[in-house]
């Protein structure tokens, strides 16, 4: 057991902390509006020069621009950065999920000409995945993208929760391409340039009234042939490669959500909530929680760092993760009052923000199911569209529905 | 960044596991509901593995090994309820241990058997150190000691100390008359010392009333920081004893989902039974990372210990509870009969949480120390 970095982690924590000393001037502030196109400008700026830096796309293969390290030096980059109170990269999900992707299942091109700009924040990428009808089953996709005569694709449909689609360059988009078998089966995923005839971005307002998210139509948009990442028919599998590599990036990023030592240092100054009976029990509790988030990380991290991948239950982390930052926040605004629902207040930015973090990469009840099934060996449920091919099932589903 | 057992501590748990699985411990701790004297004696086992050294510094005869490594045989014993007396040996040999005291050699062969008489440590709510009442929501105050050259008197009494009946000897913390604490090494056979044992709705746990009537103790010259020590220590272990407990709860009840079919269907399939047996897997793995976190920090970061100890506890104390309940309503009916097990892990649950100061007192001892962090008082 030991937590401490070994002597060539120390040395690039301390590179790592010695730039970001050095430039950390230069830096936008930690938060803005999406919707604000010169905060989005200094993002993109800043990403490039931590690109630059080395502090983007840590784990990516030299080959492609990154660093080749392990997800310790990430960590550390990650920590690094939270500590100088400086904004990370802007493109956390192209870096974090989509980049990985490619590198997987993409051509020799399309990695020539997307890697680099993705990772200088030059062209940001967002997530076409979830549709209004197609979320914890994600399978269920209807996006479809058709063979256009014999010049590639023509894609229609409609995608949501599309964080960054505003000012996306390009979107990773999962279609269906064959309705007639199961539904894993006629799947495909593409590249789709944002500013492509046929797409549209719109805001999607959330509780704060900020819209991080959008929804994106697709209207008969074209696509060419080499759109298509890691083969016609295997768009599953692609995308499961994104979902893992979704697991991590969230994991990475997990002690950012539940601050420990913000709530403790909020209770503190305040002389009747400290000595509260109250109000201590349900800080311990949450502070327990949290506690178990970081150092289960350490956990996940250590089995990183031998060539394992964690496992599925990464996922009760995540449920750990969000319901004790719901009830860190509660506490803290039970303890500050109505003022803490002030629009310019960081707890009331929170408030509004985690309820709908708890559907974010699968909803609690859905990695419930697969925690139940994959580590402790349940039974799945009965499920009626097994083998049945996609078009059937849309079939079956409309007739239940039918008055 | 290292975070996971080394081979030894793998070899020691696998050890562990393998000496109680020759002992029928779970049916013991059955038959001892009737009759108590049904319990095993496991103090012979305990001798043969080496326990009662393991935090004993080799110098002394000791293993020399970290909080660490007793953990995961508390977690062990845990597991299959092993009537085996961790939690009053192991805090008492960290302050005998500390004190460098001359019983050393004769504990780590196990010829004799300390037993620890916990005291808290004061909070910012409560000044001085208290012990556990014989009932009621107050805690009492320490044993008042009068130090007289290398020995101790001391005066008072210590109600539900954990493995008191037939120790040999006493760790036990007084208050001298400044309020600070003072630790005495009391021989069982010591004049003015009773110990009464009880037994409280768990049978497998072995409970003394210890009195003292101006009785005698080798005084052992150790500071507040050690013998704080010592009552986190005790909390990680109930902490590692309990989570061993709710592994079980967890393996039998998965089992049971997979077996038992209503309406056509295995009961694991159903969504209701699935999401409680995650909500269990959910607390263990919560358990078992402030497990690690604890042995960690008592040997690597001693200022994190009382927040790691106490979290670790008050994590793995709720998830018994919990653990315990969510396997009899998984059984059905049967689950809460004497025809299945699911009993004893129950009552293990509900004397755990409510044994040295509760499940609570540890919660808010990690509120305590965040706000210590955060801000001093």
């Amino acid at each position: 057991m030991d937590l401490n970095d070994t002597p060539e982690q120390a040395a690039y924590r301390e590179k790592v902390r010695a730039w970001l000393e050095a430039n950390k001037l230069q830096a936008p502030p930690r938060s803005g509006s999406s919707e604000d196109g010169a905060y989005i400008a200094s993002r993109r700026a800043w990403q490039r020069r931590l690109a630059e830096a080395g502090l983007a796309g840590v784990t990516w293969p030299r080959e492609y621009g990154g660093q080749g390290l392990g997800p310790i030096e990430q960590v550390t980059v990650n920590q690094e950065i939270s500590r100088a109170d400086v904004p990370g990269i802007l493109d956390v999900i192209g870096i974090g999920m989509l980049g990985p992707c490619l590198i997987a299942h993409g051509t020799e091109e399309q990695k020539s000409r997307y890697l680099g700009p993705m990772l200088h924040g030059d062209e940001v990428w967002c997530q076409l995945f979830s549709e209004p009808g197609a979320g914890s089953d994600l399978a269920a996709v209807q996006t479809r993208a058709l063979r256009n005569g014999d010049r590639g694709w023509m894609l229609s449909g409609q995608k949501v929760w599309t964080t960054n689609a505003q000012f996306a360059s390009f979107g990773l988009l999962l279609a269906r391409t064959d309705p007639d078998v199961p539904k894993h089966k006629g799947l495909t995923m593409f590249i789709v340039p944002m500013d492509a005839d046929g797409v549209s971005v719109r805001g999607l307002r959330q509780i704060s009234g900020e819209a991080e998210f959008n929804e994106v139509f697709l209207d008969n948009v074209p696509l060419d042939e080499d759109a298509v990442v890691g083969g016609v028919g295997n768009g599953w599998a692609t995308a499961l490669t994104v979902l893992m590599f979704e697991r991590l990036t969230i994991g990475f990023g997990s002690e950012n959500f539940g601050s420990p030592a913000r709530l403790s240092e909020l209770i503190a100054s305040d002389r009747a909530a400290r000595q509260d009976a109250e109000v201590r029990r349900r800080l311990g509790h949450v502070i327990t929680e949290l506690l178990a988030v970081r150092f289960n990380g350490y956990r996940a991290l250590t089995m990183l760092a031998r060539g394992q991948i964690p496992g599925t239950e990464a996922g009760l982390a995540k449920v750990t993760m969000v319901n004790s930052a719901v009830v860190a926040t509660d506490l803290a605004a039970d303890v500050i009052g109505p003022e803490a629902l002030d629009a310019d207040s960081d707890w009331s930015y929170l408030i509004s923000f985690l309820p709908g973090l708890k559907s974010a990469g699968g909803t609690e009840q859905i990695l419930r199911n697969t925690i139940g099934e994959r580590v402790l060996g349940l039974p799945a449920e009965p499920r009626l569209d097994k083998g049945m091919p996609f078009s059937e099932l849309r079939a079956k589903e409309r007739e239940a529905v039918a008055p | 960044m290292n975070f996971a057992l080394s081979d030894e501590q793998v070899l020691l748990r696998e050890a562990a596991r393998g000496a109680l699985s020759r002992h029928k411990t779970v049916e013991a701790a059955r038959e001892a509901l009737e009759d108590p004297r049904a319990l095993p004696d496991l103090w012979p086992l305990a001798v043969e593995a080496g326990w009662p050294g393991l935090l004993i510094g080799e110098e002394h005869g000791g293993a020399g090994l970290d909080a660490f490594d007793a953990l995961l045989v508390a977690e062990e014993c845990g597991r299959v309820l092993a009537a085996v007396p961790l939690l009053g040996l192991l805090p008492a040999t960290a302050i005998l241990d500390a004190a460098g005291d001359s019983s050393l050699g004769a504990v780590a062969a196990g010829d004799l058997r300390p037993a620890y008489v916990p005291a808290r440590p004061p909070s910012e709510l409560e000044q001085g150190w208290t012990v556990q009442p014989r009932s009621g929501f107050a805690r009492a105050e320490a044993p008042h000691a009068s130090v007289e050259g290398a020995e101790v008197v001391l005066e008072g009494e210590v109600a539900f100390v954990p493995d008191a009946p037939g120790a040999s000897l006493l760790v036990a913390i007084g208050e001298d008359r400044d309020g600070s604490p003072v630790a005495a090494a009391v021989s069982a056979d010591a004049p003015g010392l009773s110990v009464d044992a009880v037994t409280r709705y768990d049978s497998t746990r072995s409970l003394g009333h210890v009195a003292f009537a101006s009785a005698r103790g080798r005084l052992l010259g150790v500071g507040a920081d050690v013998l704080a020590d010592a009552w986190y220590l005790a909390h990680a272990l109930i902490a590692a004893e309990s989570l061993g407990g709710v592994q079980t709860c967890l393996d039998v009840s998965v089992a049971y989902a997979k077996e038992r079919f209503t309406f056509g269907r295995a009961i694991g399939s159903y969504q209701s039974i699935k999401h409680e047996l995650t909500e269990i897997l959910r607390q263990l793995e919560n358990a078992r990372g402030l497990q690690y976190y604890a042995g960690w920090a008592r040997q690597s970061a001693p200022d994190e210990f009382p927040l790691a100890a106490s979290a670790a506890r008050s994590a793995a104390g709720h998830a018994l509870d919990s653990a315990a309940r969510s396997m009899i309503n998984i059984h059905g009916g049967i689950g809460a009969t004497w025809e299945h097990d699911a009993p004893l892990f129950f009552r293990r649950a509900q004397l755990s949480r409510r044994l040295l100061g509760g499940t609570e007192d540890a919660t808010d001892r990690v509120a305590e120390q965040s706000l210590l962090a955060a801000a001093p008082a």
